[in-house]
């Protein structure tokens, strides 16, 4: 009984348009056209056109039609044909491939995900024990700036990354002075993949710092002194003893930053990276956001939303599957 | 002593209000709302338009993914909508916006027939400015270099390899070549520039043909003379590059040019002239598009808010307004506003810039242009194989759309 009001809350907010999004994607919506000749006069002077534009009814508004079109948006957005292409005799096979921008969203996504994951939760654990080393009088301080790329908003953070490296910024002009050559950060795919790599890590290792450095309270320290004791290194020490008493906050922290990357947008936007590199996230914003004369794709924007969905539910399985042998053997 | 100072409180507060009183003709009691781009230009008429009182005014880079719908609802949530050519189409097919004609009749003695945009006969927006791409190039550079001010882009390359070559800016040409709307319009210019045309029977895509590709080729050799950064500038972007004295020529947007002189941001104050956008061949029309801005009054609302909206334009949109800010926009008036930054849009019209041929169809065609170009200048892909990528990403779009079979 007590749990109705968030059951109801589930259903109406994530369940609800979870399932709206599946039937969605399909379906197309369609607006029923007609092409008459019209004539427009602007500034410049008339002119007489052929022009495709939807029929009104009886009320004014565009009448249009929903239907159900099968596999449709995913055969389109997959472009089954262009891969069989990229992979033919004459195609570049994964070069081409990757132009195809569902497969270059996927590469990249992926790549983002599987590189920024270790070096989270390196650079967080790395933290935690070198401020856990500290004095306790400092350690509040350094807790409290350690946290402030967390804070920061992650567009702004993305922004602001971009502004030290776009053009002349402060941070290239110190790299062009150092290396004594033109650099131009932005100009091709990889430095700015990079960058984004290195914003998001600068961003999120402060969140997987503050999980390992409560944890780091809670080692008991009579273990870690009879390891002393029994003539174990510092670094024996961290392997047998700290290592796995953090495992199921390592796996926690990997979990949430597995299902966040994948969904990796505010980079792209922030950066403006589209030109080089888009994620999945982003196409389904691409196919979403109406064009100047208020075209858009919400068929195909469904479609990438779930195969995202799933990609996410794969990518979590290995993880999942551990966890679940522990909780039995436990 | 308190009673003169009370009687001089009483003059100030009146000469106040007669100021307000003095810049609006009417008193406006509806409370009306108006949603439109953020150029300076609506700034300008906007706050005119807010004197009148009982009116806010939304200014938004976005604002066409919002218009739409707002103006779908019954009441509109906004009585004025800022358009432009393109965007009125939306607005314009789904009758989002009314006919004007009487109001026009009854209130708009003050407009240029120029002014009047028309579909099928019937007023359907108010213009306000013309914009366009054109030429902006440094006086001071080529005046150095001896270099006559260039007419067709292939004289715009011979004049940057020139100007590369004595080291006098970062780099010879700016462009607004950000992926996305940007590039679209750049690849949509050039094309028309090469005599291209857009659509077969049917709303079936045209572009993979010889036009096609002279235009990308062009706009990759113009690319080699910009900031290798080019896929990510803005029109902003090439401002500030302009500003602040890096690039010698673009083909920039006439809303771009009054900037060049406002000494609080610009160390080109002066240098920076004006002319007819570049041909794309010789003998061609200036490869670029004219576009204008206006406004447009809701259908969704009453016949008496629709009067005092469109009577509020009319303050926002007159001589006295309009004559103050000559160099914010290239204005549309029935009286004559001399400025200094109409020359280059004026000198394409002339030359035989076509208006941007602005449907919906050509939006998706924009779009895939957009975002398929990025391959073809980074060298990824050859011209032809872009040209085909962008007719299958329209196809693909203008089929979920319906607008095709």
């Amino acid at each position: 009984m007590f749990v109705l009001p968030s059951l109801v809350m589930m259903v109406a907010f994530i369940a609800g348009p979870l399932a709206a999004v599946m039937v969605q994607s399909f379906q197309q919506t369609q607006d029923v056209f007609e092409t008459v000749e019209q004539e427009q006069c602007d500034p410049f002077g008339c002119t007489t056109t052929q022009v495709t534009r939807p029929q009104l009814d009886d009320e004014g508004l565009p009448i249009t039609i929903t239907k159900w079109v099968g596999w449709e948006n995913y055969r389109v957005l997959l472009d089954g044909k262009s891969v069989r292409a990229a992979f033919s005799d004459a195609g570049q096979g994964f070069r081409d491939l990757t132009d195809i921008d569902f497969y270059g969203a996927l590469r990249f996504t992926l790549t983002f995900t599987l590189l920024t994951l270790p070096l989270v939760i390196v650079v967080g654990l790395v933290l935690a024990l070198a401020v856990n080393a500290l004095q306790k009088r400092v350690r509040g301080p350094i807790i409290f700036v350690t946290l402030l790329p967390f804070i920061i908003t992650p567009v702004i953070g993305a922004l602001s990354i971009r502004w030290l490296f776009i053009g002349d910024g402060i941070l290239t002009a110190a790299l062009e002075r150092l290396t004594q050559r033109d650099i131009a950060m932005f100009a091709q795919g990889w430095t700015i993949e990079l960058l984004m790599l290195f914003y998001r890590v600068w961003h999120v290792a402060p969140f997987a710092f503050v999980i390992f450095y409560a944890a780091l309270q809670t080692v008991e320290r009579d273990k870690v002194e009879a390891a002393i004791v029994d003539g174990a290194s510092r670094f024996q020490n961290l392997r047998y003893v700290i290592i796995p008493h953090l495992m199921p906050l390592i796996v926690f922290v990997a979990l949430i930053h597995l299902m966040d990357s994948y969904r990796v947008f505010d980079e792209i936007i922030g950066f403006r990276a589209e030109a080089f590199r888009i994620s999945l996230q982003w196409l389904t914003f691409d196919f979403l956001i109406p064009d100047d004369t208020g075209n858009r794709s919400i068929g195909r924007a469904s479609a990438s939303a779930v195969l995202t969905m799933i990609g996410i539910m794969i990518i979590l399985v290995p993880l999942l599957r551990n966890t679940w042998k522990e909780h039995r053997r436990g | 002593m308190i009673k003169r100072l009370f009687v001089g409180v009483i003059g100030l507060v009146i000469l106040v209000a007669g100021v307000a009183w003095a810049e609006c003709g009417f008193q406006n009691d509806i409370p009306l709302a108006s949603l439109s781009n953020s150029f300076e230009s609506w700034k300008v008429v906007t706050d005119a338009m807010a004197e009148c009182g009982n009116f806010t005014a939304e200014l938004d880079q976005n604002f066409s993914q919002k218009q739409p719908a707002a103006m779908a609802a019954n009441p509109s949530q906004y009585a004025i909508g800022g358009v432009s050519n393109s965007t009125l189409v939306p607005l314009l097919s789904d009758g989002l916006v009314r006919p004007l004609d009487d109001l026009v009749a009854e209130y708009g003695q003050d407009l240029a027939p120029s002014q009047l945009i028309k579909v099928d006969g019937q007023t359907m927006a108010i213009a306000m400015q013309v914009n366009a791409q054109h030429l902006m190039y440094r006086r001071d550079v080529l005046e150095a270099l001896d270099i006559a001010v260039p007419t067709t882009y292939d004289e715009v390359l011979a004049a940057a390899e020139k100007i590369q070559a004595s080291g006098l800016v970062d780099y010879p040409l700016g462009g607004t070549y950000a992926a996305g709307w940007n590039l679209g319009e750049e690849f949509v210019n050039m094309y028309l520039g090469m005599g291209g045309m857009f659509f077969a029977e049917d709303n079936m895509p045209a572009i993979n043909n010889e036009q096609g590709v002279a235009a990308l080729e062009m706009m990759k050799s113009l690319t080699s003379y910009m900031d290798p950064e080019f896929l990510t500038a803005d029109s902003t972007y090439v401002q500030q590059q302009f500003q602040q004295g890096q690039i010698a020529m673009a083909n920039l947007w006439a809303t771009r040019a009054g900037a060049m002189d406002n000494a609080e941001e610009s160390e080109v104050v002066g240098l920076v002239e004006f002319a007819a956008a570049p041909a794309a061949v010789p003998g061609g029309p200036p490869a670029t598009t004219l576009w204008w801005d206006g406004m447009t009054v809701a259908t969704n609302i009453s016949d008496a808010a629709a009067d005092a909206a469109f009577r509020l334009m009319m303050e926002g949109l007159s001589f006295d307004v309009l004559s103050a800010n000559p160099d914010t926009a290239i204005w549309l008036s029935s009286g004559q506003i001399e400025s200094r930054i109409a020359v280059g849009a004026v000198e394409s019209a002339r030359g035989g810039a076509p208006s941007y041929p602005a449907s919906n169809v050509m939006g998706l065609l924009h779009t895939a242009a957009g975002n398929n170009i990025a391959d073809f200048l980074t060298g990824s892909e050859s011209a032809e194989a872009t040209l085909a990528d962008i007719e299958a990403e329209y196809t693909a779009a203008a089929k979920e759309a319906g607008l095709i079979d």
